[in-house]
């Protein structure tokens, strides 16, 4: 008898299984000053592996946000559009955006959260889940969604990157939320026969916030964005100083036309911004050239790195580890070596 | 006893134990774990949240009442609690865990954080965690926690700034690209970033001290909390091995094989 109704209720459930609503995610589109963020991009196409509609949430003030809107329409890949303004989105706080995206989920009509692992995303969709009673899992680097048993497969990097684990959030995960790396994933490119819906969302007010934003200082270069350049020249401790950093590294890096990246022992001692750390638990970078300089190669520093094309190392150390890793390593005094390089490599 | 005009703060500091940072995990050949007899250690992260708790006091002195580290873990565990209570927390609380099971997820930590919040008779006025932990790298507890409390959390701090009279904290936050200031009221969740400070080694009177410090002890089924996990962990494998190309004799070797590859000058 007790077995019968065990089989009974497990065939209900299969059945609920199988007409399972196929997938409907949500990707936060984030933008800076109406600038669409490419690592969102990149989210967007991982929501698009899952093989369903794809609505984008963009949400700040209402200066910028039209025209993030209507660059987002163009966006292959994106069903529609939603957004929303208010003056309290100015500057974007956790504390005053979930309460927007908890009222958004409450419908179900989402199936998954996706959004690139950026500090704000980072901040933000963890906090929402719990909400939802929601685990939540971050920088994945493969999306894979079975609409017949309503689950979706990930994989990770963990312990640093030194190992892959593949995760499958079943169905009694009712929103599976979920952040990108987004050098796994190509950006999504914008199409002219692309238009999307576009429909605007009431703001969730937040009366009495418990946070304020005071200000936000921006490292300022000319140089591409570290996360996005396709070519990176990274610099570590054995720099010296912040002065001897700046002028062998950026010749280099401009000469190349190259974004500037740093290990952590480099940011620690300040050669270098901190906002430039590539690692584990800086940014991780994938660029068709990253050219470590002066920098031996900790776990920690790999993490960050090894995905990407071409490394090349330059150290004066030949039993450091970063050339296990690097397809082109010379052994050399940096300071002899670079400054020759840069002459050399110009035209 | 002391009049006080405000109440005085009360510091959760909630630590992992994870496979130390310097030692490469070893996948095992069945694919579905990991060679765990391995050192093991404070999670780097979780070092930098109490030092900032010891530091909070060394600044307010008496206006910090409590600190109190906690752990969700095995019963070797409590050798990081025992690192914490060195290092200059107060008392302790171990949810211990089998040895066998596995790591808590996110949100199962949150909520055992917010059932050990509510059961705090003085209450509890921050918690300080780390951003993330090096072994899942998840990175996402202390969001969680902030979002079950409805509490204001600040993450990636790099620099924290206690007014205890108007019960906020000014606190400098570590974004894409730079930095960013925020106002923060109490009760507050932060969570620390590398930057934030330098952790200090417990001198060997202080382990022998910490040794004499209170230990609670709770059973996940003393808190009401399950440590199903909620994500079936399919596989874990090695990720693709590079190989090193091998090492060039001078730069103008090393030109010619950046403009073999392709790379010039910009």
């Amino acid at each position: 008898m007790l077995r019968a109704r065990a089989v009974l209720s497990s065939r209900t459930l299969s059945r609920s299984y199988a007409t399972a609503s196929p997938p409907h995610a949500l990707v936060f589109l984030e933008h800076r000053q109406g600038v669409l963020d490419s690592g969102s991009l990149s989210a967007l196409t991982a929501a698009e592996q899952l093989g369903g509609k794809v609505t984008g949430l963009v949400v700040g003030a209402s200066d910028h946000v039209q025209g993030v809107v209507e660059k987002a329409k163009k966006l292959k890949g994106l069903t529609s559009v939603l957004h929303s303004t208010s003056a309290q989105y100015t500057e974007l706080l956790p504390e005053t955006v979930s309460p927007l995206l908890e009222k958004l989920l409450s419908d179900n009509l989402f199936t998954h959260v996706v959004s690139s692992t950026s500090s704000f995303a980072k901040s933000l969709l963890p906090r929402v889940a719990a909400k939802l009673d929601a685990p939540a899992i971050s920088d994945v680097t493969s999306v894979e969604h079975d609409s017949s048993s309503n689950s979706t497969t990930f994989t990770r990097p963990i312990y640093a990157g030194n190992a892959i684990a593949t995760v499958r959030a079943p169905s009694s995960i009712p929103i599976k939320f979920f952040t990108v790396r987004s050098t796994a994933f190509a950006a999504a490119p914008s199409q002219d026969s692309a238009e999307a819906d576009a429909s605007s969302l009431e703001p969730v007010e937040v009366t009495d916030s418990p946070i304020q934003h005071i200000s936000t200082t921006l490292t300022k270069s000319d140089r591409p964005d570290l996360g996005v350049a396709s070519r990176v020249v990274s610099g570590g401790r054995a720099l010296k100083n912040a002065e001897t950093f700046a002028s062998t590294l950026y010749p280099l890096a401009d000469a190349l036309g190259a974004a500037v990246g740093a290990s952590r022992a480099a940011v620690d001692a300040g050669y270098a911004d901190n906002s430039l750390q590539v690692g584990q638990t800086g940014k991780v970078v994938a660029p068709e050239l990253y050219m470590a300089v002066g920098i031996s190669g900790a776990i920690q520093h790999l993490a960050g790195m090894k995905d990407s094309k071409l490394i090349v190392a330059i150290n004066k150390d030949p039993d450091a580890p970063i050339f296990q890793v690097a397809d082109l390593g010379l052994v050399a005094d940096l300071f002899e070596a670079v400054p020759e390089l840069v002459q050399k490599i110009k035209p | 006893m002391r009049p006080s005009p405000v109440r005085l703060l009360n510091i959760l500091v909630p630590v992992k134990r994870a496979v130390d940072y310097a030692v490469k995990i070893r996948v095992n050949p069945q694919q579905t774990g990991f060679d765990l007899n391995v050192k093991h250690s404070m999670n780097p992260f979780d070092e930098i949240a109490v030092e900032e708790a010891i530091r909070i006091r060394e600044r307010l002195k008496d206006a910090v009442k409590s600190i109190k580290a906690v752990t969700i873990g095995p019963p070797k565990a409590l050798d990081t609690l025992r690192t914490a209570l060195a290092m200059g927390a107060d008392s302790s609380i171990h949810v211990e865990i089998p040895e066998s099971a596995p790591s808590p997820e996110p949100l199962a930590v949150a909520k055992t954080l917010q059932e050990i919040i509510k059961r705090q008779k003085d209450g509890v006025d921050l918690v300080i965690l780390g951003k993330q932990s090096i072994d899942d790298d998840l990175g996402m507890t202390g969001q969680m926690l902030a979002g079950l409390l409805g509490w204001p959390q600040a993450t990636f701090a790099s620099k924290v700034d206690i007014d205890v009279a108007k019960k906020e904290a000014v606190v400098t936050r570590e974004i894409d690209g730079g930095g960013e200031e925020i106002r923060c009221r109490l009760p507050l969740i932060v969570t620390t970033d590398l930057r934030l400070n330098e952790p200090r080694y417990a001198s060997l009177p202080n382990i022998m001290k910490a040794k004499k410090k209170p230990v609670e002890k709770f059973s996940p089924g003393d808190l009401g909390i399950d440590y199903t996990p909620r994500f079936e962990t399919l596989k874990v494998a090695e990720p693709p091995q590079r190989v090193g190309g091998g090492k060039v004799q001078d730069v103008d070797e090393l030109v010619a094989k950046l403009k073999e590859a392709g790379i010039t000058a910009a």
